[in-house]
């Protein structure tokens, strides 16, 4: 089967700016997620770090942005899952439009997507992980909506 | 099915990804023009069977506003543009030109 985990330590920061502004930040390449950055738009990221240490690494973006930018600490306003196992690309592919099949998608490759009719943004962690983020707001029921998909009863090997 | 790409992130999605803007490329008509002008900007919109221009949101996606060329009548899609424009690009024009010999240009 697959396991559900909500991640309830992760702390989540959206930077939106023009990247061409960004000195010391590398920027991922569209739709992928790279060293704790993740690609949300052509100009906005979701930077990821521990929740204890949210406060602190906006202090060092902040030192490193100038002109018209946004700086937002997210982590209460997401709610991040991991989904693991042998046949996770099956239990997104039942909610999401997105190819998951192993040559469309791989570790690192990221969409902002809907899963169950609700958005959210997936990536892929390793070969059997997506974690995904959704709006709090939401999050009981994507939790729901991905365990349901996850039961064993429910197992689909399409990838 | 209407199947449109992205041009701010690449990604090709059907209609329900994305949300519909209406007529693309109006002109404003705002304090000091006539009423006639300021009625039709208000509330007056194109709506052809066959060319149309329209402006798309990339809803659950990057959440980008782009514009869509295609035919109201078969779905096809000539092509999705930038935001940043105040017409369609000539290479979207000469593609509708060469597909739609009959169609009169953007107006
Ligand atoms: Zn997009």
């Amino acid at each position: 089967m697959s396991d559900v985990t909500r991640i309830t330590d992760q702390g989540m920061i959206t930077l939106r700016a023009d990247f061409t502004s960004l000195k010391g930040i590398t920027v991922p390449e569209t739709r992928k997620i790279r060293d704790g950055i993740a690609w949300m738009s052509p100009d906005e990221l979701l930077v990821l770090v521990p929740k204890s240490d949210v406060s602190a690494k906006l202090a060092e973006l902040e030192k490193a942005l100038n002109g018209h930018y946004l700086l937002a600490d997210v982590s209460d306003a997401r709610a991040v899952f991991s989904l693991t196992g042998d046949w996770a690309r099956e239990v997104l592919a039942k909610g999401a439009p997105v190819d998951l099949s192993p040559d469309a998608f791989k570790p690192g490759d990221l969409r902002r997507t809907r899963i169950g009719q609700v958005a959210a943004a997936i990536w892929m962690v390793d070969d059997r992980t997506f974690h995904i983020v959704c709006f709090t707001s939401v999050a009981d029921y994507l939790e729901e909506w991905l365990r349901h998909a996850s039961r064993s009863a429910a197992k689909l090997t399409y990838f | 099915m209407l199947k449109l790409t992205c041009p701010y992130c690449g990604v090709t999605g059907e209609e329900t990804e994305f949300h519909a803007g209406g007529e693309a490329h109006l002109k404003r008509f705002g304090p000091g023009s006539g009423d006639e002008d300021f009625t039709n900007y208000l509330f007056s919109r194109k709506n052809p069977r066959g060319v149309h221009f329209e402006r798309w949101r990339h809803q659950y996606g990057c959440g980008k506003w782009f514009h869509a060329a295609r035919d109201t009548g078969t779905l096809e899609v000539f092509g999705t543009y930038t935001a940043q424009t105040g017409e369609p690009p000539a290479d979207i024009v000469a593609k509708i030109k060469a597909k739609r010999p009959e169609w009169e240009g953007f107006a």
